[in-house]
């Protein structure tokens, strides 16, 4: 594909853009803009603050766990509200488990994957001028950053015990409907509203650019694997959202208007709601790690100077990752109740997951196999990826058996086990497209040494952190506990020492990310050589304000 | 604490209900008489009860809360592992996840790092200037299709039978207890011995420390079950959602309001077992444990008669009958016709042990 350049339209290259760009004025370009680049950047930047915001408090969650007992729930409870009591304390507790879920679920890793990197670079990927639909982008985006602002909102509005709401993520009813009384839980469901709401309108536009846009010869079995990703998290999206919007406006309904959806004394069912939620939250999973996958099958490639192993299963391997994806949601439910042979059901199609997986992670072994390998930073981020996703997903095979997880369910095993595939996962992969494509989007070189710095310093700080908590969860630690029997301290402390040090290792990000922003060196069109062969590298860097005026053909 | 009151005539009503129930109970019924000494009997009865059985009353006071044990039944210090199961099923799955799972997801981890590093080693740019143009072999492909299915279906066989035995239907003399999980505390109840539903609350740190038992899991009204019995469990949920926990007896079930959940186990071995509420339930979720303590059958029967409930269920009820004779309960004599004459007052006070479920 690099042959490319050669018929890219002249005007798209470095010193003449500035005077073919016509960019808009400041307020214009970034409060009314429709240009995939654009938002894509502010996707970025707001899932950078949202990601500071739910990392400070997974911060303050694991300073209060650090030592049994209850120190330091007093004090914050009462900077939101001074005559907070020991009620209003345990109950901030809920609020910051609740927070940092949906904080980090839905404005830190979705913008970022799909709202950032799909926005910057499915259009770049496969030779199109911008997404399909350049207004409803933008709206995608403003409403984000309103259901962002209702959430952190929700905090300072009484939630029943205290101020804001105390549901945990997954907004379990009843607990969500006759159990927090007050606006606070409303404004979190209005806030997954709205970004389920901005998602379907994401995944429209990916569906419909991906499908439409893609310049002349790039038939959809030479898409490279990230627009591929972002397809399969579309189609996911698209299906599985409007299930929880209904399933959350139904939340609404029971809390406002006297339906009894998921109340039994009026005829409903709160295990109701879960099936509804988990129809949409497994899907969810998916959607938070599929783009990784395609970054890191990007980031491999091109640092292994080597075409991608295996593309088609490769590609395959996600559809059907996405299609089982559907089918196994009350892996999530093995203890409410349900009968032994939906267990058993439930059991058996999870586990099938682990094939189109160990797919991939094969697959990714055989694509740097006979490479010409450089470690570059965004290639430790990717090898770390594979290993750290390997050990949640194996984690996962474990759960997925409905006998073992009668007693894994809710403890910290759990907890481990989604973090290494979110916080290890889907976090490395962020990181590994952040820094591969750094130089692409601002047109300067990051910092080597702080990539390394940065990479080395967060993957002892998430191991430490995250590896105990599976010894916690099989001695029976359970999930959303501010405070624990005695006996538990001890990991609970290494893993909050894991967490201080995962805290340095993001200095060296934010560091390297202010100084290669302003004093990087200058960025080449294609700074990773001939391994780099997707079509963002024959543009310039930062690639002109509107890319493929004329499109690129693909032989 | 509920009131007691309220408790008593629980208990009463339950009581008479179960009678009415197990009214046919077979050869037992003679040897009954010492069971009827509770607070739920009727007035009459007990009274009757009372004055002809002595040794009923003695084993009231024989019941004392267990001490746990460090490393039983509760998560030990730095402790990696799971808690030592006592019960088969938990035995088995234990087994399940040490003999294969973690073996299994061990080596693939290392399979997997091992590859890594070897690509890393040999790969590397310095060691391999000139990269292969390979990118498929469909042998390869289906190999590492078909291995991990293959795996897998190892994994599945003992995972699926461990599930049918987890949930084989209890069996008709399980020993009932119906749970119900509130805002913040657990609520036990014995329907089928009399018991009205109990409550069980966390113990403040200074009363844990007290009794020797490790805060945020000691209780001050534990669930207390015979060794080697079948417990059924009947568990709902007052208000939210909570969940029923209980590590070493490899148990789990969510406590959901309008849903009756069941669950059994069978503890092996005597002490005191506690699990903690594991569904997010409101402010206090982290302060509403559970304490499962395990006793002799001799030891629980003891339990029972202190709670004020009938350990021997199917041979109360002619006996209650027959220790009231001149009570205001004619209906029920009539529904045990055949053993009436046989059960005179305090005939066979002696013998009522024997009879287990």
């Amino acid at each position: 594909m690099t042959d490319i350049a050669a018929t890219a339209p002249v005007h798209g290259h470095d010193h003449a853009h500035d005077d073919h760009d016509h960019k808009p004025g400041f307020f214009v370009r970034w409060f009314m803009s429709t240009n995939h680049k654009d938002i894509g950047t502010l996707y970025l930047i707001f899932a950078i603050i949202a990601g500071i915001v739910g990392g400070v408090l997974s911060g303050m969650m694991r300073l209060e766990l650090a030592e049994p007992g209850i120190q330091y729930l007093h004090g914050w409870a009462q900077f939101f509200d001074a005559a907070a009591g020991d009620t209003q304390a345990k109950h901030f507790w809920n609020v910051m488990i609740t927070a940092h879920g949906l904080i980090m679920i839905f404005f830190m890793v979705m913008p970022a994957m799909i709202g950032g990197f799909g926005n910057w670079f499915v259009p770049l990927m496969i030779g199109a001028p911008d997404m399909a639909f350049p207004r409803m982008n933008n709206i995608s985006y403003w409403l984000t950053t309103v259901a962002f602002v209702m959430l952190v909102a929700s905090m300072f509005y009484p939630g029943g015990s205290g101020l804001g709401a105390g549901t945990g993520w997954t907004l379990y009813a009843p607990l969500s409907t006759t159990g927090s009384v007050g606006p606070a839980v409303d404004m979190a469901i209005f806030s997954v509203h709205l970004a389920g709401a901005a998602s379907i309108l994401g995944a429209i536009n990916f569906i419909t650019t991906i499908f439409n846009m893609r310049a002349p010869g790039m038939t959809l079995h030479k898409m490279p694997l990230f627009v591929w990703s972002v397809l399969v998290t579309a189609f996911l999206l698209l299906l599985s959202l409007p299930v929880l919007a209904a399933a959350i406006t139904m939340l609404l309904t029971d809390r406002n208007f006297g339906t009894t959806f998921y109340d039994a004394t009026g005829g409903g069912d709160p295990v109701l709601y879960q099936h509804l939620f988990w129809f949409f939250g497994h899907p969810e999973v998916y959607i938070m790690i599929l783009p990784g996958f395609g970054i890191v099958s990007q980031v491999i490639s091109t640092f292994s100077r080597k075409p991608v192993f295996g593309y088609l299963g490769m590609a395959y391997a996600m559809v059907a990752i996405g299609v089982v994806g559907f089918i196994v949601w009350a892996h999530h439910m093995f203890t409410v109740g349900m009968s032994v042979n939906l267990k058993m059901y439930f059991t058996a199609a999870t586990m099938v997951i682990a094939v189109p997986t160990g797919i991939k992670i094969f697959s990714w072994i055989a694509t740097m196999w006979g490479g010409s390998l450089s470690f570059k930073t965004p290639m430790v981020w990717s090898l770390g990826f594979i290993f750290m996703f390997t050990v949640g997903g194996v984690t996962g095979v474990v759960l997925a058996n409905g006998g073992v997880d009668t007693n894994l369910h809710d403890t910290y095993y759990v907890v481990a086990h989604f973090h290494y595939v979110l916080s290890l996962g889907a976090v490395f992969s962020l990181f590994a497209g952040f820094y591969y494509w750094f130089p692409k989007m601002s047109g300067r070189m990051y910092s080597e040494l702080l990539g390394q710095l940065h990479f080395w310093v967060f993957f002892v700080g998430v191991n430490v952190m995250f590896f105990p908590q599976h010894f916690l969860g099989q001695q029976g630690m359970p999930r959303r506990y501010p405070d624990y029997p005695e006996a538990f301290a001890y990991w609970h402390h290494i893993s909050s020492i894991g967490y201080v040090i995962m805290a340095v290792g993001m200095l060296f990000f934010f560091v390297n990310l202010v100084y290669s922003l302003f004093a990087g060196k200058k960025a080449v069109d294609n700074p990773w050589g001939e391994g780099a062969t997707t079509l963002e590298w024959t543009l310039s860097s930062p690639p002109p304000f509107h890319q493929f005026n004329e499109l690129p053909r693909i032989a | 604490m509920k009131s007691l009151k309220t408790l008593v005539i629980a208990a009463a009503l339950s009581l008479g209900a179960m009678g009415a129930g197990h009214a046919q109970a077979p050869a037992a019924a003679p040897a009954a008489a010492p069971a009827a000494t509770t607070t739920a009997t009727p007035p009459a009865a007990a009274d009757a009860a009372a004055t002809s059985d002595a040794a009923a009353a003695a084993g009231d006071a024989a019941y004392v809360p267990m001490k746990p044990v460090a490393g039983v039944g509760q998560p030990i210090d730095a402790g990696i592992d799971f808690q030592p199961q006592v019960s088969p099923v938990g035995e088995q799955a234990y087994w399940f996840n040490h003999t294969l799972l973690l073996p299994v997801i061990t080596a693939i981890s290392l399979l997997v790092l091992g590859l890594l590093l070897w690509v890393i080693f040999r790969y590397r740019a310095a060691a391999n200037p000139v990269p292969s143009k390979t990118t498929h072999n469909t042998f390869i492909e289906v190999i590492w299709t078909a291995i991990p299915v293959l795996i897998l279906a190892v994994i599945a066989v003992p995972s699926i039978r461990l599930l049918a035995q987890q949930y084989e239907p209890p069996s008709k003399d399980a020993l009932t207890i119906k749970v119900t999980g509130y805002q913040w505390y657990w609520g036990y109840a014995y329907p089928d011995q009399g018991i009205g539903e109990y409550v069980s609350k966390m113990l403040t740190e200074e009363q844990a420390k007290a009794a020797g038992e490790p805060y945020h899991l000691a209780v001050d009204n534990r669930m207390v079950v015979p060794v080697g019995q079948q417990v059924k469990l009947i568990i709902t949920g007052a208000d939210v959602i909570h969940s029923f926990a209980v590590p070493a007896l490899w148990t789990k079930m969510d406590a959901v309001p309008g849903r009756a959940n069941e669950t059994t186990f069978t503890v092996n071995k005597p002490g005191v077992y506690y699990g903690q509420c594991s569904e997010l339930c409101g402010v206090d979720h982290a302060y509403m444990p559970i304490a499962v303590e395990a006793v002799p059958m001799e030891q629980w029967k003891a339990w029972v008669r202190s709670k004020g409930g009938n350990p021997d269920p199917q041979a109360a009820e002619p006996a209650a009958a027959a220790a009231a004779p001149a009570g205001p309960v004619p209906a029920v004599s009539t529904t045990a016709p055949a053993q009436t004459p046989a059960t005179a007052p305090g005939a066979t006070p002696a013998a009522s042990p024997a009879t287990t479920n």
